[in-house]
């Protein structure tokens, strides 16, 4: 029964050492560290696949040693000279890169897939809820003209709450630009993979994400367009709990497969033996 | 209807219309004091409208009697021929097309469609399109294409519908798809954004080969009031928001994303549809006789180049 397990948890965690105990986002139980590492952050108890870091994205479908980055040095550009209600976004942007040690929501570059050359990008949420800037999309292009160039599949993992306000119309339009990449692909019949993980929604699910030739979620991942907030005052009715879900999505047809994340890797080379068929 | 700011023209307007229909009385004349009032009220509107601030535009670009896409069709464009249905699901009425000819030029006619009444809006659902309305778009351009027709798409959106069958039907699929295909259609595209250009919305009709803009239209990646909400906690911070999202004409020529501003008539485009409309024309057309010299291997070349400068990383 849950009743038991989180009063069990619960107490557990009342005199538990913080440092030992990693939370579960969705379900909130309290796993072993340990063990939630050796998991690669999957709940044991609700199967909720937490968000990775570039890093840890990475070694878990890059062949070890085989990663090379590129264009590293791409960072955010305040095009409007924005300021909110907290500040300049120059200097949130500044403690982004501080925050994460990285230049920008994206890493990019070439690496092995057992053994299978390819291209790939990775979004890393740490960074500005790994919004869709100027740099990230930029990136994004570079790296599918890299792909184009040296012929090798392309893969980008999502995860991103979308366009990136701070960065204005130049952030909408980094949609168009990055799709445009994938259409040159598309064109020279190098294959695209895209693999949509904890959360890929707004502007990234309207954009890149969304037109792989094959489209791979994790699963319980939340994609969508609009927010379920926007969407629930604007229709006035409850929506049902697995909208906007990897499973909703894969029922609708938008998905190709749901993929474990231990069995991600496997899965992409495997598919990548029909891409590159010879 | 008189926004906000256009306040004190407008009871100018009204002590206008009393004096004219005392006037009208044989007896009296009041025939200076109505000039002179006239005069004053288009210095009044040519004062109020060339310091309009990002949130005022705001407002113009959304008036109700701005002229829709609709009225482009029925005043502007001739031999309308409404092609309809996305082929897969339904017939959209936030996106409309069809074949359209412009000054003799036959091309096809893409935009949202917005209404002017409670009514007309209920039934284009206030421009917010749904996947079919999306996919409709791209079956027509495809047909462009074939046919070898320039598209021209009218821009004015608040945002894609969020709604949940637009999002079990795909929303983020239908847009991602247009943007994918735009990149290289194989015929021009030329985009006139004519009131609000709503985020990816607007985007999904909007990537073209030259991006024009109504002076008082605006073009955002958020609306201003979401903005506000989430990066000021503060609907009501919507006019700073505007201000800080750089959506004005103006801006967004000098960010490069627009090649060109059409203007508008003094007091906006709602006041003098047909004053609107032949610049709009003239615009179009301008652009369409430049696209049209372009091989098609250069027209997808400088399409792509053109998105790729957009916010590319420059050192420094
Ligand atoms: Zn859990």
């Amino acid at each position: 029964m849950g009743w038991f397990k989180k009063s069990k948890k619960n107490a557990v965690q009342s005199d538990a050492k913080p440092e030992l105990w990693s939370v579960c986002p969705a379900c909130k139980a309290h796993i072993y560290k340990e063990e939630w590492e050796a998991n690669i952050k999957v709940c044991p108890e609700c199967a909720f696949n937490d968000k990775l870091s570039y890093k840890e994205r990475l070694q878990l479908l890059i062949d070890e040693g085989s990663f090379k980055e590129l264009n590293k040095e791409i960072k955010p550009t305040d095009h409007l000279k924005f300021v909110d209600a907290k500040g300049p976004y120059s200097e949130k942007a500044n403690a982004a890169i501080t925050k994460t040690g990285m230049n920008e929501s994206i890493i990019t570059g070439t690496g092995n897939i057992n053994n299978i050359p390819v291209v790939i990008a990775v979004m890393d949420f740490r960074f500005l809820g790994g919004s869709l800037g100027s740099g990230t999309g930029d990136k994004i292009l570079r790296a599918a003209e890299y792909a184009l160039k040296h012929k090798r599949p392309y893969i980008i993992v999502s995860a991103s709450g979308g366009a990136r306000m701070h960065e204005g119309i130049v952030s909408l339009m980094q949609m168009a630009k990055t799709c445009a990449g994938i259409a040159k692909l598309n064109k020279a019949k190098i294959p695209y993979i895209s693999i949509l993980t904890h959360p890929t929604t707004g502007g990234v699910s309207a954009s890149f994400a969304m037109v792989g030739d094959i489209n791979i979620a994790e699963p319980g991942t939340m994609i969508g367009f609009a927010g379920r907030r926007v969407i629930e005052e604007t229709i006035k009715q409850k929506l049902p709990d697995d909208f906007q879900t990897a499973e909703y999505l894969l029922k609708h047809g938008f998905i190709d497969k749901i993929v474990k994340r231990n069995e991600m890797k496997n899965f992409l080379s495997n598919v990548l033996q029909y891409t590159t068929a010879k | 209807m008189a926004l906000n700011f256009e306040q004190p023209l407008s009871d100018l307007t009204k002590r206008i219309d009393e004096l004219t229909k005392l006037n009208e009385d044989p007896k009296v004349n009041f025939n200076s004091e109505i000039a002179a009032l006239k005069k004053e009220a288009q210095t009044m509107r040519g004062n109020l409208y060339s310091k309009l601030s990002a949130w005022d535009t705001v407002q113009v670009a959304r008036h109700p009697d701005r002229p829709l896409i609709r009225n482009y069709i029925k005043d502007m464009f001739s031999d309308f021929i409404e092609l309809h249905g996305d082929r897969c699901f339904g017939d959209d009425h936030g996106i409309i097309g069809g074949f359209a000819t412009l000054g003799g030029k036959r091309l096809m006619l893409i935009g949202h469609q917005k209404g002017n009444s409670l009514e007309s809006n209920i039934a284009s659902n206030f421009g917010m399109a749904s996947p079919e309305g999306y996919r409709k778009a791209l079956r027509l351009m495809k047909l462009a294409e074939k046919y070898n027709l320039p598209v021209v798409c009218l821009i004015d959106t608040p945002g894609a519908y969020p709604g949940m069958e637009a999002e079990a039907r795909g929303q983020a699929e239908a847009i991602a798809k247009n943007l994918t295909e735009m990149a290289t259609l194989e015929v021009p595209i030329i985009v006139v954004v004519t009131g609000e250009g709503g985020s990816g919305g607007a985007l999904g009709i909007g990537v073209g080969d030259a991006v024009l803009m109504l002076a008082n239209s605006v073009y955002s990646v958020i609306s201003p009031e979401g903005c506000a909400s989430i990066l000021w906690r503060d609907g009501k911070k919507a006019p700073e928001a505007a201000e800080a999202l750089k959506i004005t004409a103006d801006s967004l020529l000098e960010l490069g994303i627009v090649d060109k501003i059409i203007p508008e008539p003094t007091g906006g485009a709602h006041y003098d549809h047909s004053a609107t409309m032949k610049e709009v024309k003239k615009a179009i057309l301008k652009q369409l006789e430049k696209f049209n010299k372009i091989s098609t291997r250069k027209l997808i070349e400088k399409r792509f180049n053109k998105y790729a400068e957009i916010g590319k990383f420059r050192k420094g």
